[in-house]
C-alpha cells in the first residue's frame, strides 16, 4: 500500500517535471502569483479548465484552482454574483446579464452539436425536419424513417443546457417540443443512456462522441471535428469564459494561458477547436 | 424522581439552532408566497411547462411526485411488515440474522449507488421485458422502496421486538403459533408505529432527488402507465437549479420548495400524532 503511493507520487512528481519543461514559456506568467481561482458553469469547458489548472498547479503549487460543472446558466449566476472568479458558458451572454453583471466574455473554442443513436440502428442519416418532427413527437416509429420497427426514445437535455440551446437553435427551429421527451442532465449521462438503448435517439457535443454511440449525419453533413471546423459541420457553438469586470491577476494569466499554443493544444485534446482571441 | 436542570449552554444552543432552522423554514415558505405573488401570468399551477413559450406549469411535477411516493410507499411498506415478520420469529433463526445485516448493511449504501445500479440493471431489464425507453415510473418506484425498506423496518421492529418479548410466553401458553402471535397480537397492538413508519417512508420517498433523476426519465407530463416516464417536484428542482437565473423557471422553483417543505412538514406531523402518548 505504502509502497504503492510511493511510485504514485514520484510519478506525480516526474510528471510535473515534463510538464513544466514542456510548457515553461506560457507558465511563466504565473511566475509570482498566489492564491486561489474558482471556475465554475459549462460541463463541456470542464475537460479543457481541469488540464489547464493541472499544469498550472503542478508548475506552481502556490496557485489553486478549482473546476466545478453546473451549466451555463450557474457560470452566469456565479461570476456575475462574485462566487467564482471565471464562470463559463456554452452560449453568448445575453445582454440582460451583461448589463445586470458587467460581465467581459472570451469565445475561445468552437463545440458542434452531434446528434447520435445507438451504433446498432441501421438509420444513419436523417434531415432536420425529420429530426423536429421526432422531437416534436410526430414522428414515433424507427420504421418511418427506414429503421426496424420500435418506438423511438427521444432524449433530451435539461432546460439551460447549452448543448440543447445550440440544439434547439441550429436543428429545431421553432418547433415545440413533446412532452414525453426524456430529460438526463450530463453529457455523460446522455451516452449511457444512447449506449444501452437499440431505440434510442439524443444529442451530444461532438467532442463527446465515441463508439459505443454512433452519429447520424444531418442533411448530409457528417458530425466530425473538421467539418465543424472548416463550417461545413452548421450544428456549432462556441465556448465562452466570462470575467465580472476586467480580468486582473490570476485570472487574467489564466485567460491568457488558455488562448496561448499551449491551451490551443488543450482545447484539441478535449475534442474542440480552438478560436484565436478576440 | 431527581429534578434534572438543563445547562444554560445547552438550552442556548437548543434555541439558536431552533432559530437556525426556523428561519430556513420562514424564508422557503416566504419565498414561495412571494413567487406565487409575483407569478401573475406565468400559469405556475398550469398543465403546460414550456418556459420558450412563457408557460411555466409545474402540475405534472405535483402529479408525478404524489403518485410516485404513494405507489413506492405501497410496494415498500408492504416489503418491510414482511421483513419485520421474517426479523421476529417467521424465518428460521439464521434467515433473520441474515436479514437483519443485510438491512442495517443497506442504511450504509449511498443513493448513487442505488441510482447507478438500476439504470445499469433495472432500467435494461424493464425495456427489454416490457417496452417503452426503461427510464420511467416502475423503475423509480421499485428503487424507492427498496431504498425505504431499512428505514421503515427498523422504524416498526423496535416496536414490535418489545411487544413481541411481552407477548411471546403468554401466547405459546395459549398456544398459538408464532404467526398467530404475530398477526393478531404483535401488529395490532403497534399500529400507530406501522403508520408511523409508512409517514416517514412517505416522506423519505417525497423528498429523494436522485432516484427520481436518474430512473423516472424526468419528461414533463402526466404519466398514465407504470412504464410512462415522469419528472417529480424534486427532479424538477435539481434539473432547472441547474439552469437560468430570473424569470418564471426560478418562480417554480420556489413554489416546488415550499410544495415539497409543507408535504414533508404535514408528514412528520403526522407520524409524531401517531405514535403521541403511546407506550410500548
Amino acid at each position: 500500500m505504502r509502497k504503492n503511493m510511493v511510485i504514485a507520487l514520484f510519478s506525480v512528481f516526474l510528471l510535473g517535471l515534463v510538464a513544466s519543461a514542456s510548457s515553461a514559456a506560457a507558465l511563466d506568467a504565473f511566475k509570482d502569483l498566489n492564491g486561489t481561482l474558482d471556475i465554475a458553469g459549462g460541463t463541456a469547458h470542464i475537460p479543457v479548465m481541469k488540464q489547464a489548472a493541472q499544469d498550472i498547479m503542478v508548475a506552481y503549487p502556490d496557485i489553486r484552482i478549482t473546476v466545478a460543472g453546473g451549466g451555463s446558466g450557474v457560470g452566469v449566476k456565479q461570476v456575475g454574483e462574485g462566487l467564482v472568479g471565471i464562470g463559463n458558458t456554452g452560449r453568448p451572454l445575453k445582454d440582460s446579464e451583461v448589463a445586470e453583471f458587467g460581465l467581459e466574455t472570451f469565445p475561445f473554442a468552437i463545440d458542434g452539436v452531434a446528434v447520435a443513436v445507438n451504433p446498432a440502428n441501421p438509420v444513419k442519416e436523417l434531415s432536420s425536419s425529420q429530426i423536429s418532427d421526432i422531437y416534436a413527437g410526430k414522428i414515433t416509429d424507427w420504421k418511418e424513417l427506414g429503421g426496424d420497427a420500435g418506438t423511438i426514445n427521444v432524449f433530451g437535455r435539461e432546460d439551460g443546457s447549452g448543448t440543447r440551446e445550440t440544439f434547439t437553435e441550429k436543428v429545431l427551429g421553432k418547433a415545440e417540443l413533446a412532452p414525453s421527451v426524456n430529460v438526463v442532465s450530463s453529457n455523460g449521462a446522455m451516452k449511457t443512456a444512447i449506449a444501452q438503448d437499440n431505440r434510442a435517439i439524443g444529442y451530444v457535443g461532438i467532442g463527446h462522441l465515441e463508439p459505443t454511440i454512433a452519429g447520424v449525419i444531418i442533411d448530409g453533413m457528417s458530425p466530425t471535428q473538421e467539418d465543424a471546423a472548416n463550417g461545413s459541420y452548421k450544428v456549432v457553438r462556441n465556448l465562452f469564459m466570462n470575467t465580472k469586470g476586467k480580468p486582473t491577476g490570476l485570472t487574467a494569466a489564466f485567460i491568457d494561458y488558455i488562448y496561448s499554443p499551449e491551451g490551443a493544444k488543450i482545447i484539441e485534446a478535449s475534442g474542440y477547436i480552438p478560436l484565436p482571441r478576440q | 424522581m431527581r429534578n434534572i436542570t438543563v445547562p444554560l449552554w445547552l438550552r442556548a444552543l437548543a434555541l439558536f439552532i431552533g432559530g437556525v432552522l426556523s428561519t430556513v423554514f420562514a424564508f422557503i415558505a416566504f419565498s414561495a408566497l412571494e413567487a406565487l405573488w409575483r407569478s401573475e401570468g406565468l400559469h405556475l399551477f398550469g398543465a403546460v411547462w414550456s418556459p420558450q413559450s412563457g408557460r411555466f406549469g409545474i402540475l405534472p411535477m405535483i402529479h408525478a411526485s404524489f403518485i410516485l411516493s404513494l405507489s413506492a410507499l405501497c410496494c415498500g411498506w408492504s416489503l418491510s411488515v414482511g421483513c419485520c415478520c421474517v426479523l421476529r420469529g417467521l424465518g428460521p433463526r439464521w434467515l433473520a440474522a441474515m436479514l437483519g445485516f443485510a438491512l442495517r448493511f443497506m442504511t450504509s449504501i449511498p443513493t448513487v449507488v442505488y441510482g447507478f445500479t438500476a439504470v445499469f440493471l433495472l432500467v435494461p431489464m424493464i425495456r427489454d421485458a416490457l417496452g417503452g425507453s426503461g427510464f420511467c415510473w416502475l423503475g423509480a418506484c421499485v428503487m424507492l422502496a427498496i431504498q425505504g425498506v431499512p428505514t421503515m423496518t427498523l422504524v416498526m421492529d423496535e416496536a414490535v421486538r418489545a411487544v413481541s418479548a411481552e407477548t411471546y410466553i403468554a401466547a405459546a401458553a395459549l398456544g398459538m403459533t408464532p404467526l398467530q402471535n404475530l398477526s393478531r397480537v404483535v401488529l395490532p397492538t403497534v399500529r400507530p408505529w406501522l403508520l408511523s413508519a409508512a409517514v416517514l417512508g412517505f416522506g423519505r420517498a417525497l423528498g429523494d432527488t436522485l432516484l427520481p433523476t436518474m430512473l423516472a426519465g424526468n419528461a414533463v407530463q402526466f404519466a398514465s402507465s407504470p412504464l410512462d416516464s415522469m419528472r417529480t417536484l424534486t427532479a424538477h428542482i435539481g434539473l432547472v437549479l441547474s439552469s437560468d437565473i430570473g424569470g418564471g423557471e426560478n418562480l417554480s422553483l420556489l413554489v416546488a420548495g415550499g410544495l415539497l417543505l409543507s408535504g414533508s412538514i404535514i408528514a412528520s406531523l403526522f407520524a409524531r400524532r401517531a405514535v403521541r402518548g403511546k407506550k410500548i
